[in-house]
């Protein structure tokens, strides 16, 4: 069970408002975001766009703006909103206790999204 | 364990005589259950309680309002000694059950009791956590559970009598810790709310209504710290005299309540072997891992989730009973509401108001009536509610969510709440609902405008919202009824309707210029503070609203606003330009584009100490260098700072950079030090957050070799003196600088170049470079600002020169030294892959020795 889930640390590592990242080994860089709602989102730190660093990009309601070209992401889904098209892996992400745990599995098997023209 | 026999009973089959149930907790949740199974089967049982408080059951939600004092004891009493005799109940008070021997189906108590049982109910509830820092165990330190609780706070209110009321410090700003605070203040203590998050309730809550209750209970005297973390519990002979928090603070304290939080009581459960997670796992029929064994209330865990509010244990006691006798039902899981009992305060959430994917938010605020109501409608169905200063639509909300009701039908009207949305079908649709109010229903409060009034405006031809606010003044105060003025215009006009300007985004319906007006006018001084006085529609606005917030709170509070990083665009929260590759560009500044050997040796260092992967000259007289991770900008920026260099702003909506010619100094065409002047303008400006980028040039002669009229400033040195352009861009649209004066003397030029800036820093709207605002509002109209009036200049650069002085404070030493390094640093690193085995530094007795 414990296995299953990655501790990535006590939920106070992150503002809201704001994200930070997990590289990971041989695999895709992680964003975790915790919203103005103060719930916690995990993506796969790449837009579907072109590739933009999503941790960096201003947070509102469960969206994220990518801070290179302003694409819209869905926290929950990874979907690009409105006319864009494109998606972004999610990761399974539960707090308890005050921790933040990502599901190991998904991390391993998240593979970045062909960059959209 | 012997299964079969309690299978039988179970069933209800050939069992001889009554059961023998016994219950541990004679709290809420193990009386309900005995209640329910009473009111099913009285005879099926013979039960025991037993309580570790030494009373009988009473309703421990509402030890709030006894603390308070608007209820005694008696009067939350559940059940009485009466109740215990009528039912044939042995209640055990006073006494807990400290072990269960589930072998023997026995349990036995502190006192030494043995009880033995054919069904066992654990109902334990749960503890209060306790935040492990120093001090925690000191006399007045205590929690928010029971009688004994409140009697220390009501002691220590007593105490506080001759002495000033006495402080009280509450850890923990959600439901309980409020609860608790509010009590407290209405015994006349003193009251401190320390809270973790930033925003109070922050589980019930979204920051829109989160800032409401904190401004409220603070208008009512409490000190609501938010953000705060406690670092220890300062003691004095042994009784708590304080709280200090991790950022130095001192809280002087005669009590402290812990209130951060609950965690189910299943220790008990645990030394049994029964099957416990965060809670003592149970199914649907309330049954833990033992089929003898049930468990009930907070001490529980179902389908993964615990619960802290009274509503799901009624269901749950329901559930039990049905199975404890034989008709299982079956207990699904709840859906949970919340309200706030703080008296005056009225407070409502229900579901899940996260927003997101398929979800719509639907979002009305009456700022004069300090109202917020949210409501989140998915897929046809409401599935949450967020409900502040006005909770009478409550239980509809909570109703609607529950059933999962189609709601399409009434979606317009669901924010105006039931009477509204279910008036008849010709009300579901708002301009129905406004057509049908009478002529003399008032519609602006501010101005006393009757809808009969605002009807007669636009038929006498005021066809957009600015001409009805500017004719009958209808919406034009605090804008709340703009929502009710734009009905009447489609009532009256059908397609008629004249769009009004550009609104700052699609989160408002006011103007660019009606905020940074209303800011001012109403003394909005922080975010969410403008999003609720000025009826903003999403909950926390979006990406293009916070940053122009910011800026527009920045401008109007120099020196009391404080700047939220997380409504900044990522350039200006890390303080380097992002580039395609999420790499970074960092550029010192060089003022006027001067720089020293030591400089250059310094730069050329930093380069290669952070593999910048292309050093290049910009269109602005510095050097960038490029492909700087954001995990080494802190230290790229203190060697930079190491060598007398400060951020360059190359990334901010604020002064860029001053290029100057080298001017009279070294030029034979030269006619003034424009090189020295360029230096002084940078020094005046550098730091200045601005609604867009600003560039500055001079040049020391007509010849303008620092292409200086197609900046935003500009200044032309001429034998008599300067001219000074405005207005110019070199980017997408090619604009010339207009003229804006000649001046004598550098002074001159400088006041006008901090005047010129301020007033656009006060009037240009977010991300209006100088460009297009003097496009927009005309060469003339900022002549008229500077020059009209004798001392306008003055007053404007007295302005700019107030706000700088918080300003010029280099961002990058700052961050050198550690401030925000959360931002820059990575939470941790997973390696999911670990290297094979032979290529671990180990021999084969260190990794036997490592196992």
């Amino acid at each position: 069970m414990i296995g299953d889930w990655i501790d990535i640390g006590p939920v106070g590592q992150i503002s809201p408002g704001n994200a930070r990242t997990l590289p990971v080994q041989g695999g895709e860089e992680i964003a975790i975001f915790h919203t103005m709602n103060n719930e916690f989102y995990a993506l796969v730190n790449k837009c579907p766009h072109k590739h933009g660093p999503l941790s960096q990009g201003i947070v509102h309601g469960t969206v994220v703006t990518c801070p290179l070209h302003s694409w819209n992401i869905s926290l929950k889904t990874g979907e690009a909103q409105g006319d864009d098209k494109g998606c972004v892996p999610t990761i399974p992400l539960r707090v308890d206790a005050g921790r933040i745990y990502l599901e190991r599995a998904a991390i391993i098997a998240a593979q970045a999204p062909e960059r959209a023209a | 364990m012997n299964a079969p026999q309690t299978m039988k009973s179970l069933s209800g089959e050939g069992a001889a005589g009554p059961e023998r149930l016994v219950v541990i907790g004679n709290g809420m949740a193990g009386c309900r259950a005995v209640e329910e199974i009473l009111a099913r089967d009285p005879a099926r049982y013979a039960i025991t309680i037993f309580g570790a408080e030494p009373r009988v059951n009473y309703n421990r939600i509402m030890l709030s309002p006894v603390l308070a004092g608007e209820k005694t004891f008696d009067e939350i009493v559940i059940n009485t000694p009466e109740w215990y005799v009528e039912n044939d109940i042995t209640l055990i008070s006073g006494d807990a059950v400290v072990a269960i021997d589930r072998e023997n189906q026995t349990v036995t108590s502190a006192s030494g009791r043995i009880e033995s049982y054919d069904r066992l109910l654990i109902a334990t509830g749960s503890d209060p956590f306790i935040i492990p820092v120093p001090g925690k165990d000191l006399a007045g330190v205590v929690t928010f559970r029971d009688l004994d609780d409140v009697d220390k706070m009501l002691a220590a209110a007593e105490a506080g009598k001759g002495n000033g009321g006495g402080h009280a410090v509450v850890i923990g700003g959600g439901l309980l810790g409020l609860e608790a605070a509010h009590g407290m203040a209405l015994r006349g203590m003193n009251v401190t709310v320390i809270h973790l998050m930033p925003t109070l309730m922050e589980r019930q809550l979204d920051e829109a209504a989160g800032w409401l209750l904190k401004t409220e209970l603070e208008r009512r005297g409490q000190t609501i710290l938010t953000g705060a973390d406690t670092a220890e519990i300062m003691g004095k002979d042994g009784h708590v005299a304080g709280v200090r928090l991790k950022d130095g603070r001192e809280i002087a304290a005669d009590i402290v309540v812990m209130a951060v939080g609950i965690r189910p009581a299943t220790g008990l459960a645990k030394s049994a072997g029964l099957e416990v997670e965060r809670g003592i796992l149970v199914d649907d029929h309330m049954v833990t891992s033992d089929p003898a064994v049930m468990a009930v209330g907070e001490c529980v865990q179902h389908r993964g989730l615990c619960y802290g509010l009274v509503a799901p244990l009624w269901e749950m006691c329901r559930a039990l009973a049905d199975a404890a006798v034989g008709t299982p039902g079956g207990y699904t899981g709840s859906v949970t509401s919340t309200k706030l009992k703080v008296s005056g305060i009225d407070l409502f959430s229900a579901g899940d108001f996260s927003g997101g994917e398929g979800c719509e938010d639907i979002v009305m605020r009456d700022a004069a009536r300090g109202i917020y109501k949210r409501v989140i409608v998915k897929e046809n169905q409401l599935v949450g509610a967020v409900l502040y200063g006005d909770t009478a639509d409550g239980s509809w909300y909570f109703d609607l969510l529950k059933k999962g009701e189609d709601v399409s039908g009434i979606r317009e009207a669901l924010i105006f709440g039931q009477a509204f949305a279910m008036g008849g079908g010709a009300l579901a649709d708002p301009n129905s609902a406004v057509a049908a109010l009478s002529d003399d229903a008032e519609i602006c409060g501010c101005n006393g405008v009757t809808k009969g009034t605002v009807v007669a405006t636009i038929n006498a031809g005021a066809c957009s919202l600015d001409a009805v606010r500017s004719q009958c003044k209808a919406s034009a105060s605090c804008g709340s009824c703009t929502g009710l003025v734009e009905s009447l215009l489609a009532l009256t006009l059908g397609d008629e309707v004249k769009s009004g300007p550009k609104t700052l985004c699609k989160c408002t319906s006011f103007t660019h210029d009606d905020v940074r007006r209303l800011i001012l006018e109403k003394t909005l001084k922080a975010i969410p503070q403008v999003m609720q006085e000025l009826t903003w529609k999403t909950p926390d606005g979006c990406a293009s609203c916070r940053p122009a917030l910011n800026y527009y709170l920045l401008c109007a509070w120099p020196g009391e606003y404080v700047d939220d990083q997380k409504s900044r665009f990522v350039n200006e929260r890390l303080h380097a330009n992002i580039q395609k590759d999420g790499t970074y560009s960092v550029v010192p500044r060089m003022w006027g584009g001067v720089t020293t050997p030591d400089e250059l040796r310094a730069i050329a260092d930093a380069a290669d100490k952070y593999q910048a992967r292309l050093v290049k000259v910009t269109g602005g007289q510095r050097i960038d260098l490029f492909g700087i991770k954001k995990e080494d900008l802190p230290g790229i920026w203190a060697d930079l700072n190491a060598a007398g260099m400060v951020s360059g702003h190359a990334y901010g909506k604020s002064l860029r950079t001053v290029k100057t010619c080298v001017g009279s100094e070294w030029c034979r065409f030269g006619t003034q030090d424009s090189t020295g002047l360029g230096i002084k303008t940078e020094q005046m400006t550098w730091g200045s957050w601005m609604p867009h980028k600003f560039k500055i040039a001079v040049s020391g002669c007509p010849r303008n070799c620092a292409e200086a009229t197609i900046k935003d400033f500009g200044v032309i040195c001429v034998d008599s003196g300067y001219e000074l352009h405005v207005g110019g861009n070199g980017g997408i649209h090619l604009r010339g600088t207009d003229l804006l004066c000649k001046v004598a003397t550098e002074q001159e030029a400088l006041d006008t170049c901090a005047a010129f800036i301020q007033l656009y820093r006060e009037q240009a709207w977010y991300l209006e470079r100088t460009a297009p605002w003097i496009e927009r509002v005309g060469l003339d109209h900022v002549k008229a600002a500077l020059f009209d009036e004798p001392d306008a200049i003055a007053r404007l650069a007295a302005r700019f020169r107030y706000s700088q002085q918080f300003m010029q404070d280099d961002p990058w030493a700052r961050r050198a030294a550690g401030e925000d390094a959360e931002l820059h640093q990575h939470l941790a690193e997973f390696r999911p892959f670990p290297a094979p085995l032979a290529t671990l530094p180990y021999t084969p007795q260190q990794k036997e020795a490592a196992e």
